[in-house]
């Protein structure tokens, strides 16, 4: 523990965490069984097996576990703590966020040797994380286009109709796939700064989101 | 097979303009077509209508007192596939029973008149039929320049279908060209080709896309029409839900295969011979909506998949651009060149933040940095 770092705050709710959590482990999920679904391997011994029928299965289960951690996430961004505010997404539109934004990103270019602290996201990782919420949403938009389409004519169809007037079928299939790669981009990224963070600010950066609790600089006001 | 010959059809054609006042069964019987033949029909054509079985005796009873339709025939920029569909079509002597319950007034392909006179019996039935014709077009239309690329009988083909499909009760595009332009559609188009919904937007039309058509799902479009006065239910691109209401992943032969893990990986491999799912192969019946499975070509004796080849997806909106590589799961990505798929940019891409991430780490690692401390500038 850091000789700063002196007092303890709780920062991430437990909503928080648990939407992290269950995005963590659905990605994971979605993207295993998402490939063995784009190119198969011939599990299958018998006609009557089911190997294809079981990955597809836990891809749409995973699937909706992860639209819903979504959905509660951004409901928990008008509920929750300062934290966990949209307007923490969003820090290009303030002064202070723009300022912060330029220093942490003189820092990651080695500029600066001084870390600034942040109690909460940094603006840097909040802008990322709006683009990926962007690309979270076409994930899931492409999905389930692709998905309802067992039932055409049925309330999924319909309802995603501007979908298909707006892309191909493959154009679909395309994004879906190459986007995967796009949030694996991010999960080095993401893993990378959570360890820099973490030996740098000395705040227990990763432990804080199993827990909750962040140590910092200041007092809470 | 089709017994038809040109001679019978342009006699049919002829008969067809002078028995116009009797209904379908009346023609049928002097024509000698069996009332076993004749309820065979009406029961196919009540399958392929997804209607249940018992509606084949409405079916057979309102076609016995219907009259016919007038029916004309246009060709642009096609292969002639779609009236060689019709025309090889024999299940059960559907070609001679369609052909007995239509008067085709004009078909360039098949009828006797030529030239002028062939013109003048298609401006007859615009003239005399108005508002009450049935147009199939086939091929794509020319719209570039005003369509100049493209005329029959020194019409563009764009002021043909303007004209004809737009004086016509519907119009049904065959094909694939017909209802979205098809082929000839595909970059970079050089003529512009579109399909007849696009060149006349007002005009009622039903898209049959596929190539070529499906004979039976245009008979059983027409009796449709015949038995219930109105066209059938469409979906969003204007293709009876009857027919393209189900995609062909859903109800593919070999979907068994494709839920157990069972899949051709070569060509003529130990799996292809069995008969296993086509999907590693590129077959494109997960983006497909159309009935062949159930509906099948030439007799019902077969359909692509059946044949062992994977589904080119011919029957959806711009085939050809969307559905290439015929062989591969996925389109290339563009930008990238050729044979760029998806999985070699992608691990490019990842593989290329990784190694950056590590270098900054390596870089952080032997760097002496200060910790936040009280006197920065935070919060």
């Amino acid at each position: 523990m850091s000789e700063s770092c002196k007092f303890k705050r709780y920062i991430w709710e437990l909503p928080v965490r648990w939407c992290h959590w269950i995005n963590v482990l659905s990605i994971a999920l979605l993207a295993v069984t998402g490939f063995l679904i784009g190119n198969p391997y011939s599990f299958g011994k018998s006609a009557s097996d089911f190997t294809m029928g079981w990955i597809r299965f836990i891809h749409f289960t995973a699937a909706y576990a992860f639209t819903v951690s979504l959905a509660s996430r951004v409901i928990w961004s008008f509920i929750g703590n300062r934290y966990a505010q949209w307007r923490e997404f969003l820090p290009f539109l303030y002064v202070k966020g723009r300022e912060k934004m330029i220093r942490m990103l003189r820092y990651y270019m080695l500029l600066d040797k001084e870390v600034p602290e942040t109690v909460g996201h940094n603006p840097l990782a909040t802008t990322a994380y709006l683009v990926l919420f962007f690309l979270y949403i076409t994930m899931v938009l492409t999905g389930f286009s692709l998905y309802a389409e067992h039932a055409p004519q049925g309330i999924m169809h319909k309802s995603l109709g501007f979908m298909y007037s707006m892309f191909s079928n493959q154009g679909m299939r395309l994004f879906h796939h190459f986007s995967m790669y796009l949030i694996f981009g991010f999960i080095v990224n993401h893993i990378y700064s959570a360890w820099l963070m973490d030996i740098k600010e000395h705040g227990s950066e990763i432990s804080s989101m199993f827990s909750g609790y962040k140590f910092t600089v200041k007092r809470e006001e | 097979m089709a017994k038809l010959d040109t001679g019978k059809i342009s006699n049919v054609s002829k008969q067809g303009v002078e028995n116009r006042d009797c209904s379908i069964g009346e023609i049928l019987r002097q024509r000698g077509v069996s009332r076993r033949d004749f309820m065979k029909f009406c029961s196919v054509m009540t399958a392929a209508m997804s209607l249940p079985a018992t509606f084949a005796p409405k079916v057979a009873q309102a076609l016995d007192k219907v009259k016919r339709p007038t029916l004309v025939w246009l060709e642009l920029q096609s292969c002639t596939g779609d009236t060689e569909a019709l025309l090889r079509s024999a299940n059960p002597t559907v070609g001679e029973i369609v052909l007995e319950i239509l008067s085709v007034d004009y078909h360039e392909t098949i009828m006797a008149a030529a030239g002028h006179q062939a013109e003048a019996a298609l401006d007859k039935v615009i003239v005399e039929e108005k508002g009450k014709y049935i147009c199939v077009v086939e091929g794509s239309v020319s719209m570039k320049n005003g369509g100049i690329y493209a005329s029959t009988g020194g019409k563009s083909h764009l002021d043909r279908v303007r004209q004809v499909c737009g004086g016509a009760l519907a119009t049904i595009a065959v094909g694939t060209c017909a209802s979205y332009g098809g082929i000839g559609a595909a970059a970079p188009n050089p003529t512009g080709a579109a399909g007849v919904r696009e060149a006349v937007p007002g005009a009622t039309i039903i898209n049959l896309p596929g190539c070529p058509v499906n004979a039976d799902n245009l008979t059983a479009t027409i009796v449709h029409y015949l038995v219930f006065s109105k066209l059938p239910a469409l979906d969003s691109y204007g293709r009876p839900l009857f027919a393209y209401g189900k995609r062909i992943h859903d109800n593919c032969e070999r979907r068994p295969h494709f839920d157990a893990g069972q899949y051709v990986e070569q060509w003529g491999d130990d799996r292809h011979r069995r008969g296993f799912c086509l999907y590693k192969m590129g077959c494109k019946g997960p983006a497909t909506f159309h009935n062949c499975p159930t509906q099948r070509y030439n007799e019902k004796t077969s359909w692509p998949i059946g044949a062992g080849h994977p589904c080119a997806g011919c029957s959806e909106p711009n085939f050809w651009d969307t559905m290439s590589p015929m062989y591969k799961r996925l389109p290339n990505v563009p930008g990238f060149g050729i044979e760029a798929t998806a999985d070699k940019v992608g691990v490019a891409l990842v593989a290329g933040a990784a190694a950056a991430f590590a270098v900054h780490g390596t870089l952080n690692a032997i760097r002496k940095d200060k910790e936040p401390s009280d006197k920065g500038k935070e919060e």
